[in-house]
This record gives structure tokens, sequence and C-alpha cells, in this order.
């Protein structure tokens, strides 16, 4: 075990503990933010750059952005709520008493000692059944079986990529990842349902759509030149890092999750800088819409494809190509691409929503 | 014979087609469209079915041009397609008759992401059944679980936003300890497929090697998949996430949403480990012990409730409680039984939930209180309301009298569990009796503060499509009537295509 | 112990993440910390399935100098596993965050106690 894994595993340890005990919120999800970071390089060391790259992209980079933007919109609702006076004052002011209250209260309680015992619980059997665990890295494992062996030694014949890990999501194991890109789409249709303000009414809701817009802008109404600056030098970099990636997913590190996170990345900070007017030009409801449609639609035909052939044991008219072009490994290429633009979207939509209920 | 082998196949790619198309499809051929695709994949199930029946053979698809422990693989036999006709069969009328509660609850440009959620529930409940590969099990109870919230919360009034999120919460943990448990279950077995699992596991078993570690894997995946399907006590966000969501998604929600989980850990315990395993390894003991506490704990806070719909939901957790006893009995007949009570508690609970969707939206209130007098005005979903409701209590001639007599033969010959189980059966259908009795009654009787039932606009009075909302729901509330009676008239064919199923299994 | 301890350490590290995640998952009460332990949950996970892959020694899996033997590449499957796990993570987040927004928009507090009691008051 090298010292620099023992290292980044008590930091990790350091993290988490500081986050469980961190009072502000916004200082927890800057260590969260660091958590990651730490567990990319973890990655890293653990040679799986496939990994580091995606955790960056997508642990470190949106999925802190997200909670940014979260904090964001909740100080915004207050601003609205204490503006607009007291239209819910009745209900917040209600004195917490009653029995019900008490009830809960008690059940509570009880529901904390219990979920300590069995967290505590788990935490020893955990750590005592991990250690019955065959040691980690060594070639003996029972893991590295003819399995991981074809995927390595007949991969680059069968499937055509020379990452192995995109030959074995995106070709052995592809429904698998089929399966994660819905689960992509159903998250995104789940915020949708609960975000997007709708055009005629909305139970329980006072605001409006246009309102929401406004109030969004509405505290910082001129754009941040030094961001505007900056991001016109790095907005091409992203964006071209981004697609490199995507193209390479077969030959390199990376692929269509990454890529598409950078790239959905490289959209939010084009967002932040310039404002909703410029992105309505290039990333609005319906282009995201119909990008991602056609997106999964061809993902799912070629998969179909794919899967009707082989389990018929048909021959595929998909050619391979010389492994190592950036124009091979047959339908690989094709749906990282597709991945990639699925996932630029729904990162997209996730913080555009947050932001002000439509996409 | 060779196309039909696709039909596993199909019957999941035409769900997530028609989610993707969904997608981009204004509300009206939304409706259309999932309506059609449950129809198609009903008609492949039963096709399948038919062919699979009583040749005793399950087969192995490909999935992809890669065998066994390189690629993806489903697998498919009788059981299989019998879940996966019963699936498809409840969806489509519990879509069909909560369509009006759809149109109704739901904002005009939000409907058509309501029909996405149920064809990708459905698609993936489709493809946790047939699956032979464990990851792939894991990646399809993450699309259920997202889109079982979202059928929740589709509502959007803020009882059903909180009961999402503890909802989400409880089954996050559900699903973190599933994947933990697969996670070492791979470390020691070094494969993904089921059958290859399997090998690894018996050989193992032999060398008496890492014989601790697969009991708390066992214990791990087990526990993952109970909390996820709401067993006892686990289950506090199922009143209120079926008591306020809408009436599609409670039905959906209740009867196949939290039996996809069971299905897969009936699958693992016979086809991954070995059920023999199992029994050895003490852990459908602990099913047992929390089956017995939810039956009892869910009946009597059932009478407690004042709410229909809420009472009918704390019914469901005494029926998942059922349903974990007979898995808990550690015998074959045990675990027909609580395949049996699946399907028979899947096709009542949808028809409870429908049925008294008229006469709540009717009144404007899901209080007894306010139900006084219902029965007689919407006599239709009445008379169903009150079949459910017997068959619940365990009448002879409907299914819920077929499971209660499965589960008390099925566990007649242990000592010990044997008297718990039977006396918790007999005490959970005394208590069955008096709540389901009681809201029978209440429908059927006079108010006793004499107010006479206001006419108002009723739950079917919304617009029509090619066959009129009234049609539609009449016949689907019908149709699962049928189904009820079906089951318990003719249950031995259904005991017989499970019990050969379930030979074939492992 | 000391010595079990440094080989498995991946191990280990990855189990009282577990258990640091969960605990955060289920005490804190505000859901946005929640939201976090349930990350430090999920990852804890994925380290412990993609140290099952690491072999020491070896070279991350893509191919270098035409060289196709089993014998110079880590597995790669773990990797892949983990790929999918790290999108659900992702997406479950962006959910529950969305909830948030939501629970708070209409109760005006973080703490899911004090909304459920709330919405207890309601009814």
């Amino acid at each position: 075990m090298n010292i620099l894994m023992i290292i980044m595993s008590v930091f990790l340890i350091v993290c988490a503990v500081a986050v469980s005990f961190t009072r502000s919120i916004l200082s927890s999800i800057v260590i969260f933010s660091a958590y990651s970071l730490i567990m990319s390089v973890m990655w890293i060391l653990m040679e799986s750059p496939d990994l580091a790259i995606t955790e960056a992209a997508v642990g470190a980079g949106v999925t802190g952005i997200l909670f940014y933007a979260t904090l964001k919109k909740i100080n915004q609702i207050d601003i609205n709520f204490y503006k607009r006076g007291p239209l819910d004052e009745k209900n917040k002011n209600r004195p917490a008493g009653d029995i019900s209250a008490k009830t809960l209260k008690a059940s509570a309680a009880i529901y904390r000692v219990v979920a300590l015992v069995c967290v505590l619980t788990l935490a020893v059997l955990l750590v005592a059944t991990v250690l019955n665990l065959p040691e980690v890295g060594q070639i003996s494992n029972p893991d590295n079986n003819e399995v991981s062996e074809r995927y390595i030694e007949k991969g680059i014949e069968e499937t055509g990529a020379i990452n192995f890990v995109a030959g074995m999501i995106l070709d052995y194991r592809a429904f698998d990842t089929f399966g994660e890109s819905n689960v992509l789409f159903v998250a995104t249709i789940c915020v949708m349902v609960m975000l997007r303000i709708s055009k005629k009414r909305d139970p329980g809701e006072e605001t409006n759509a246009e309102e929401e817009e406004v109030s969004d802008r509405f505290y910082e109404p001129a754009n941040d030149t030094i961001l505007q600056v900056m991001s016109l030098i790095i907005f091409p970099v992203i964006m071209v890092f981004g697609i490199y990636v995507v193209l390479n997913g077969h030959l390199s590190p990376g692929g269509g999750f990454s890529g598409g996170a950078v790239l959905g990345a490289g959209f939010i900070l084009y967002l932040n800088a310039y404002g909703f007017e410029k992105t309505d030009r290039f990333m609005n409801a319906k282009t995201v819409k119909w990008i991602t449609f056609i997106a999964l639609m061809v993902y799912c035909l070629a998969k179909s494809y794919s899967f009707f052939t082989g389990a018929n044991h048909l021959e595929s008219h998909i050619p391979l190509g010389t492994p190592g072009a950036i124009l091979s490994s047959g339908l690989i290429l094709i749906l990282n691409i597709c991945v990639g633009m699925v996932v630029a979207c729904t990162m997209y939509s996730f913080y555009a929503l947050v932001r002000r209920g439509r996409i | 014979m060779e196309i039909i082998r696709n039909f596993p196949f199909f019957s999941i790619m035409i769900c997530m087609f028609s989610a993707i198309v969904t997608s981009v499809l204004p509300a009206k051929a939304a409706r259309y469209l999932t309506r059609a695709a449950l129809i198609a994949v009903m008609v492949l199930s039963a096709v399948l079915l038919v062919n699979l029946r009583g040749s005793g053979t399950s087969f192995p698809y490909m999935m992809g041009h890669f065998p066994a422990p390189w690629g993806n693989e489903i697998r498919a036999g009788e059981l299989e397609a019998l879940m996966a006709l019963f699936i498809s069969t409840v969806a489509l009328f519990s879509v069909m008759a909560g369509m009006p509660a759809v149109l109704k609850d739901i904002d005009e440009d939000k409907q058509n992401l309501y029909f996405i959620l149920v064809d990708l529930m459905t698609a993936s409940i489709i493809s946790m059944i047939y699956t032979n590969d464990l990851f792939t099990g894991y990646v399809f109870i993450e699309i259920n679980t997202i889109a079982g919230c979202g059928l929740i919360m589709i509502r959007q009034i803020g009882k059903s936003v909180v009961t999402a999120m503890r909802y989400m919460i409880i089954s996050l943990v559900g699903s973190g300890l599933f994947l933990i448990g697969v996670t070492m279950l791979y470390t020691i077995s070094g494969h993904l497929l089921m059958p290859n699992i399997r090998e690894s596991i018996a050989e193992l078993a032999d060398n008496d090697k890492y014989s601790v570690t697969l009991t708390v894997v066992v214990g791990l995946i087990t526990v993952g998949l109970a909390i996820k399907s709401g067993l006892f006590p686990f289950h506090l966000w199922i009143p209120d996430a079926y008591g306020y969501s809408n009436v599609a998604s409670s039905s959906l929600l209740s009867s196949i949403v939290s039996k996809g989980y069971i299905l897969l850990l009936i699958k693992i315990f016979y086809r991954v480990i070995g059920f023999d395993i199992i029994v050895k390894s003490g852990v459908n003991n602990i099913l047992f012990v929390f089956g017995v506490t939810a039956m009892i704990m869910g009946s009597l806070a059932a009478i407690r409730e004042k709410n229909i719909r809420r009472m009918i939901a704390y019914s469901s957790v005494a029926q998942i409680g059922y349903i974990y006893m007979g898995m808990g009995l550690g015998t074959k007949a045990g675990t027909v039984a609580a395949l049996f009570h699946i399907i028979s508690h899947g096709a009542t609970k949808s028809l409870l939930f429908l049925s008294s969707a008229e006469f709540t939206e009717g009144s404007h209130s899901k209080e007894f209180s306010e139900l006084y007098g219902t029965g007689r005005k919407y006599r239709g979903s009445a008379l169903c309301y009150s079949i459910g409701a017997f068959s619940m209590v365990g009448f002879p001639l409907l299914s819920g009298f077929i499971s209660k007599y499965m589960f008390a033969t099925a566990a007649v010959g242990h000592n010990l569990k044997m008297i718990l189980a039977l006396g918790a059966l007999a005490l959970s259908t005394i208590l069955n009796t008096i709540y389901f009795l009681k809201s029978v009654i209440v429908i059927y009787s006079d108010d006793p503060k004499k107010r006479r039932p206001q006419s108002l606009e009723t739950y079917l009075s919304g617009a029509g499509g090619m066959m009129s909302s009234k049609m539609q729901y009449f016949c689907s509330i019908g149709a699962l009537t049928v189904i009820n009676f079906l089951l318990g008239i003719k249950a031995q064919t259904i005991i017989d295509i499970i019990s050969e199923g379930l030979e074939v299994f492992g | 112990m000391y010595e079990l301890i440094m080989t498995h350490l991946n191990d280990v590290v990855a189990a009282v993440l577990f258990a640091i995640g969960l605990a955060n998952l289920l005490f804190q009460k505000n859901m946005i910390k929640k939201i976090i332990g349930l990350n430090i949950m999920d990852t804890s996970v994925y380290l412990l399935l993609a140290s099952q892959g690491y072999i020491r020694g070896l070279a991350a899996p893509i191919m270098t100098d035409g060289n196709t033997d089993a014998g110079n590449y880590i597995n790669p499957i773990p990797s892949g596993l983990v790929l999918t796990g790290i999108v659900v993570s992702v997406s479950v987040t962006a959910l529950m965050l969305s909830l948030t927004i939501r629970i708070y928009k209409k109760y005006h507090t973080l703490n899911l106690d004090e909304a459920l009691m709330r919405v207890r008051q309601e009814e």
C-alpha cells in the first residue's frame, strides 16, 4: 500500500467527519466538493482514469454546482417570502405544541436511538466482513477470472475499442448502460414534474413563470465582467475538451458520461456569465427535448439491433474499423456521442430547472 | 418458437421505446401510446406463457453478441412470463381506471411526463423479473425507485412532496445496502451473472470458505430489498404515499412497484444463493418474524384509520407481511404461497383503490364520516369495492381465500412457526374483517346525522376519448373483479404454473 | 490486526465511510446535509467496488503498445460498474435537491421533521 493512498484515505475520512459536524451548509458543501476531488485522486492511484475523469466532472463538478444552485434558490425563496409579506405567516407561527407534535417528537427520539444502534452494528459488521474479503490488489483474487481476461485479451478484436472499460460498458454489458441512461432520463422527468412551473396553474404555488424568471435575475441585474471575460476564454476550451473526451471514449479514458458532464458544465458556466437570454438561443426547452429524444432513440434502436442480432445469432453488419483510429469500434463511437448529448442536456436542464423553473 | 424467444426482450424494449417517444408527444397521444404499449406487453407475455406452459423449461436470452459470463443476459420461464403478464395487466387497468384522476390532478402540460413514468416503471419491473444479472437488477431497481418517487409526488401537494422525500431516504438506504451486498458477492464469487455466481457459491460452500461473509451478504441484500418494499418497521412512508397521491399511482405503487423488489429477492434466493443456503443461514427466520409482526401491526393501524385510502394503504403493509411470512417459512410451499399472494394481492388491492375512487371523489372526501350512503349512489363501483373487500377478508370463491388457505397449509409441519403463523393468520383475518366490513357497511348505510349525499360533479364527468371514460373505468374495475373470481375459482392452474416455474428456477 | 487493516485499507475506509454517510443520512435534520450523507454513502460503496478491480503494479485498462495480455492491466469490470453508479448518484442527488426546493417553497424549512410536523398540522 503506497503512502499517498494512505494519506488520501485519511483525508477522505477527515472530510466525511467534517461534513457531519460543520454547522454551515455552505461550508459542508465546499468540504463535500473537496471530498469528491480527493476521491478522484484516489481513482487515479487505483489506475482507473475513467472513473477519475467522471468523478471530477460529475461528483466534484456538476453535483457541487447543483448544491450551490439549490442554496441560491432557497435564499431567493426567502427573500421573496419576506418581501411579499405574511401570506403564509399564520402557518409559520403556529405553536407546535399540540398532541400530534408531541407524539411525533417522542417517536423521533425512539427512532434516533434505534437508528443509532443499527448504524453502529452495521459499521462493526461491515468492517469485520471486509477484513475477511480477499486482500486488495492481488492478481489471484476471485474476480480476476476468465471474464476480465476475455475483456482484455479479446476486447479489441470483438469490440474494436482500445479502452477496455468502454468496450465492456458499451458492448459486452450494454444493457446495463442502456438502463443507466434511462436512470438519467427518468430523473430529468421527475425534476421537471417538480420544478417546471406550469403555464396555467400550479397547485400550492403562488409564483408564476414570469415572476420566477424576474426574481432569478433581480438581485444580480448586471453580469459580472470578470466572469464574462474569463468564460469567453475558458468556454471554448471546455467545449473542445468535452467533445474530445466524448469522441475519444473508445481510445482514451472518458467517454459519453464524463464528456457529457464536461459539456453540461460548460453550458452552465456560459449561462452564469451571460444569462438566459443568450443561452436561450441555443439551449432552450425545445432543443433539449429534441436532442434528448433523438439521442435516446438512436441509442435504443442501435442497441435493439445489436441485441436482436446477437441473440438470434445473426450477423451484425457493423464494421469495427481499425482499432486505434477515431472512426472505429462500430457502435461504441455512436453510443458515446448519444450518451454525451443526453448527459450534457440533462445536466444543463437540472441547473436551468432549479434556477428558473423551466429549461 | 424461435421468434417467441424474443418476446421478453420485446416487452422490455416496447416499454422503453414508448417512454422515449412519449417525451415528445402531446398528452393525448401519450395516453394512447402508453395503453397500446401495455396491451402489447400483455399479449406478448400471454403468448410466451402459453408456449412455455407445461414444457418445464426456461431459456436464457443474450443481450448482445456474447454468451453467459461475458455479456448481459435475460432469462424467461413460466414464472417470469406469468409475472410479466400480471404486471402489465394490473398496470393497464390502473392507468385506464385512474385516467380521470390523472386528467384532474395533473396539469395538461405535465400529463405526458406521468405516462413516461408509468412506462419506465413497467419497463424496470419487467426487466427486474426477467434479468439474469445482478448488476442489471441494481440499475433497474434505481429506475424503479426514481419512477416510484415521481408517481408519489405527481400531485405536488405539500403532503405528497414530503412523503416523497421520506420515501427516497428510506429507499436509498435500501439501495445502498443492496449494492454493498452485490459488491461483496462479486468480490467472493468473481461473477455478476446469476448462474455463474451460483456455481462459485456452491464451490465455496463445499470448501467451507467465506461462510460468514456469505451470511452477511445475504443479510445485506435481503434487508436492502425488504426496506425498499416497505416491510414493517420501514413502512412509515406507505400510508401517506398511497393515501395522498393520485389514485392511479396508489394502485400502481401498492400492487406493482413494491412487488418488483420481492420478485427480485425471490429470484436471488433461488437462483443466486440457493434456497438451502438461505435456510441454513437463518435469514429467512428474520423475514418470518418481521412478516408476522407486519401482519398484526399493519392491521391494527388500519383499524384506527379514519381515511379510507389510508386504511387500504395500511392493509397493504399487512399484506406485504403475509408475503414475507410465506417466504420466511423456508419451504417451497411457503414461497409458492407468497408468489400466489403477490398476484392475488396485486389484483385485489388495485381493485380496492380504483373502485373507491368513484365514491371518494363523488363525496369529495376520503373520511369515513363523509362516505355514508355513497354505496347506493355509485352502485357499480361500490359493488366492486365490496367484492374486493370480501376477497381481502378471505371469503371463499375469491382469490384472498386461496392465498390464506395456501399460507395455512404451507405453515403446517413447522412446530413453532406453525403456531405463530396460524395465530397471526387468524388474528389478522379477524382484524381484516373488522375494518373492511366496517368500510362496506359505512358506504351502504344511511348517515346517522341524516345528511343526504350531495349531488356534485362525479369522478367520471371528465371528457372521454375513443371510449368514454365511464366505460373505461367500469371495464377496468369489472375486469379486475373478474380476475379476482378467476384467481379464486381457477387457482389450481396458477399454482401449477408457479410451482413448475419455481422448479426450473434453481 | 494492524497488518490485516493495512492490507485491506481501502475496504476498511469504504466501510467506515459507508457508516458515516448512513449516519448523516439518518441523523442530520437538514435535508441538504442528508443528501451529502447519501453521496458519501454511495461513493464509499464505489470505493469498495473499485478496490476489488485494482491489482497492484498493473496498468490502467487501456491498451498500450499493442499489448493485450491480461497480466498487464487491472480488471476493467469494477470501473465500468462504478461508472454506472456515479451517474445513478448524480441523478438521485438532483432529484432530492429538487424535492428539497419544493418542500422549502411550501413550508419554509430545511428540517424534514419540521416539515412533517407542518404536514400533520394541516390535517
